[in-house]
């Protein structure tokens, strides 16, 4: 990196000053961001345009629940599991939080071992990751069975403003969605770790293109961003 | 201009990218239709989104003969007429406008713009394409489902939209949310591409600051884009399940014929934010690609280097950040608290700003300048004088007391046909006969050309200028009969039979230009590479169309800006961007 700033700005009488060097940077010779391939840039570029579709489904769940006339659920009962004689708050919603967030850490040292080139560590990092991103989606689907069967419905249930359920099942759904794309893509691109893909220089079965190590972490980027969702979800739906 | 040089007559800087390998076509079909290569996937895309605004120009002509002659055209019926408004919308501002912008032009010129063998990544660019393609037939299939398509206005406005009594609410108002959100995802693959090709993939000496404004143009805008179908996607999504399982996200308690609807407690004017947060973007998403594509055709055929080109782009950054911040100008009506309407009144003239800026470069670019009339010049010309128009209109409406009056009239309808109908269309077409010599090698008939302009141009007049007239009369949108009013007088029923025999004249002279297009791909005269003698460097490709890869076996490398016309001292009157500078003497 440096030396590239360097090569770039030889030239110090004519470097503009303060915000305009930033834009200059930016603006510099074939590429915006410096040792950026491209993959990673358009996964960040992505990331961000799917930012913008959580952050809109959040503030239009935060809306309807300020314009429904009917009484929010409260989430502490609603998502309390009956355990040992008593009713235990948000304890599979905190289970499933602390599943995520350590699939998240076998991510990043699967990302390490990555850039190692240790095929089989990165490989098995990958699966364990892509097994507690599957468990998570699992615990999802045993949350949605339960309250399914306790009568809530995406039109309502028993406990008042029936934008509750609409909310839970659309958000939740569709963040389900995006780990269920996580875990396949993460099996999909473990087998080709295992398979040495990256070191023998193999054509992918679609692009016809060679990839590399760099795939694990452009992997990583998504399934930290599908975590970090989760833990806005976790906030602002069960929380609140 | 001092930017010349790089590092001043440095040695040019060495490759950061290296040079990727190519997917390259096995047969007809991976070459003509499953094609990766992005100049191929222009093709397509520009075709099918012609073809499908084709469909939406028919509607357009069903509507005019309905108001200019009420009552003849038994067969069109309110329901009917609303389909059509709606279908006409939608089709022309997301399948036509941005699909063929970005998807089109986009494909096309960005890579061989800024010096690139492709897109990034070809294959997910091929996919952008089907899936675009499916989210049309979705949408065709919409004509052919009971109930017909949906007539709720291309706002979509719920509850409407989606209850008993709305024109298609049963299967209609479905397909199109559904082609809605395919066409987001396709196009999302698509606009990744635009994006990370400008930022990354740019041949060497080709900084941000020396890209052509056409660049610019479709980048901002697939930006934008990118940040503004997220708000479309959810609303789509939300009024989806409003319709198919019962939820109310956007339906209040509602009691429809007497009887208490399911519905209840959700929120329509959040669908209305949701979707002109997209809905305003996307006007400068079809707008800013034409701001960029002008430039370049004035300079081109003005032989002047673009005025201001550093303001230029800071406008065209600065239009796309402001755009995210006026969304609500659209719904003055729609019961805000009175502030919010003071802000964005606020947020909306300050766009005249930078936008002003564009139109006096433009102006001043054209200067004493050494203009050539030729057909995309008329046509950019053309598209000045149509956007001061349109923008003029837009401080009317941009404010809330003239609005409110306004809102809803045929006023509305010819601002915005001005400024983002035919203003883009213009530019659309000025540019097909631009680049139509490099993308096919040949010439079109100019005689054909000059035709299909005049009558284009002057007709889009003599159509929507009347109707600022009748929307200050009060003449109301979207309705199917306005009958015997007291406050409309007759001359307004003949003014409207005379908008629509002018609207089927200038239909059919759009027969002209694609008989023009196909007739001249065979019988044209035969083009050079670059017969505008431009200075970008899709004109200095070694072959003409640009073979696969673009540019045979060296990347071109580039040693200036764009706009090196009628440069004192140099041969020609215009030097090309990858023209190396003469060594300076000793």
């Amino acid at each position: 990196m440096a030396e590239v700033a360097l090569r770039k700005t030889q030239d110090a009488a004519a470097r503009p000053r303060h915000w305009r060097v930033v834009a200059s940077d930016w603006a510099s010779d074939q590429t915006a961001f410096k040792n950026v391939s491209w993959g990673k840039a358009m996964m960040w570029i992505f990331l961000l345009s799917d930012t913008f579709v959580f952050s809109i489904f959040l503030l239009s769940y935060m809306t309807v629940r300020m314009s429904t006339t009917q009484t929010w659920p409260n989430p502490s009962q609603v998502f309390a599991l009956h355990i040992g004689g008593q009713d235990i708050p948000l304890i599979l919603i905190a289970i499933m939080t602390f599943v995520l967030i350590t699939s998240s850490g076998t991510m990043a040292m699967a990302v390490n071992y990555g850039y190692r080139r240790d095929r089989k560590k990165t490989a098995v990092l990958m699966l364990v990751t892509a097994a507690l991103g599957a468990t998570f989606v699992g615990m999802q689907a045993f949350e949605w069975t339960k309250l399914i069967m306790e009568g809530v419905r995406p039109w309502g249930n028993p406990w008042g403003a029936p934008q509750f359920g609409s909310s839970f099942f659309m958000i939740t759904g569709f963040h389900g969605t995006h780990v269920t794309f996580g875990v396949i893509f993460l099996l999909i691109i473990a087998r080709k770790v295992w398979r040495g893909d990256f070191d023998t220089g193999r054509a992918g079965f679609f692009t016809s293109r060679r990839g590399r190590y760099e795939i694990v972490e452009i992997m990583g980027l998504y399934w930290h961003f599908v975590d970090l969702v989760w833990v806005f979800i976790f906030a602002f739906f069960y929380l609140w | 201009m001092g930017d010349v040089l790089i590092g001043r007559g440095d040695a040019i800087p060495p490759a950061e990218v290296v040079d990727v390998e190519l997917y390259h076509p096995h047969s007809w079909i991976t070459k003509y239709v499953f094609s990766q290569d992005a100049k191929v996937i222009a093709l397509q895309y520009s075709l099918t989104a012609l073809a499908i605004g084709l469909v939406a120009l028919v509607l357009s002509w069903l509507m005019r003969l309905q108001l200019g002659f009420p009552g003849v055209f038994s067969f069109i019926d309110p329901s009917q007429y609303l389909q059509y408004i709606t279908m006409h919308g939608m089709i022309m501002v997301i399948y036509l406008l941005t699909a063929l912008f970005l998807g089109g032009f986009g494909n096309y010129l960005i890579p061989l713009m800024v010096g690139a063998r492709d897109m990034v990544f070809p294959y997910v660019n091929m996919l952008s394409y089907w899936v675009y393609l499916l989210a049309v037939l979705v949408l065709v299939a919409s004509f052919f489902v009971p109930g017909g398509p949906t007539g709720a206005g291309w706002t979509l406005y719920p509850p409407q939209a989606i209850l008993p009594g709305t024109p298609g609410h049963e299967w209609g108002i479905i397909l199109m949310l559904v082609s809605l959100i395919i066409f987001i995802i396709g196009f999302t693959m698509g606009g990744l591409n635009y994006v990370v090709t400008v930022l990354q993939a740019r041949t060497r000496g080709m900084t941000l600051m020396r890209m052509p404004l056409t660049v610019w143009g479709i980048f901002t805008a697939t930006v934008l884009a990118l940040l503004a179908f997220p708000a479309l996607f959810v609303a789509c999504v939300m009024m989806l399940f409003d319709r198919v399982l019962g939820t109310s996200f956007f339906i209040p308690a509602l009691v429809s014929m007497g009887e208490q609807l399911k519905y209840g407690g959700g929120s329509p004017i959040l669908f209305q934010h949701l979707f002109w947060f997209f809905g305003h973007p996307e006007v400068y998403i079809v707008a800013l690609p034409a701001f960029g594509i002008v430039s370049d055709l004035i300079a081109t055929h003005a032989r002047r280097n673009i005025f201001g080109y550093r303001m230029m782009v800071w406008a065209i950054v600065a239009i796309g950040a402001l755009s995210f911040v006026v969304w609500a100008h659209h719904m003055y009506v729609s019961g805000m608290n009175p502030w919010f309407g003071f802000f964005f009144a606020t947020t909306t003239l300050v766009i005249a700003v930078p936008t002003a800026i564009k139109v006096y470069n433009w102006v001043l670019t054209l200067w004493r300048g050494d203009i050539h009339l030729t057909v995309p010049m008329l046509f950019a010309l053309a598209f000045i004088v149509t956007f001061v128009n349109g923008g003029l209109t837009g401080l009317f409406l941009g404010n809330v007391v003239v609005d409110v009056p306004l809102s809803d009239t045929m006023f509305v309808v010819a601002h915005f046909h001005m400024v983002m109908g035919v203003a883009p269309i213009l530019v659309i077409f000025g540019a097909i006969y631009h680049w139509y010599p490099k993308i096919t090698g040949r010439m079109w008939n100019e005689a054909l050309a000059k035709f299909h302009f005049w009558i284009t141009f002057l007709g889009a007049y003599a159509i929507f200028f009347p109707m600022h007239y009748l929307g200050l009369l009060g003449m109301p949108r979207r309705y199917h009969d306005i009958g015997q009013t007291s406050f409309i007088p007759e001359s307004a029923h003949t003014l409207n039979a005379f908008i629509s025999i002018v609207a089927l004249i200038v239909g059919v002279a759009q027969m002209v230009f694609l008989f023009n297009m196909f007739w001249s791909l065979r019988h044209g005269r035969k083009a050079d590479g670059n017969p505008w003698r431009a200075t970008t460097l899709e004109w200095q490709t070694p072959e003409t169309p640009p073979g696969h890869g673009n540019w045979g076996k060296e990347l071109p490398v580039v040693y200036r800006w764009a706009y090196d016309y009628n440069v004192p001292g140099a041969d020609q009157d215009f030097i090309p961007q990858n023209q190396p500078p003469t060594p300076r003497p000793a």
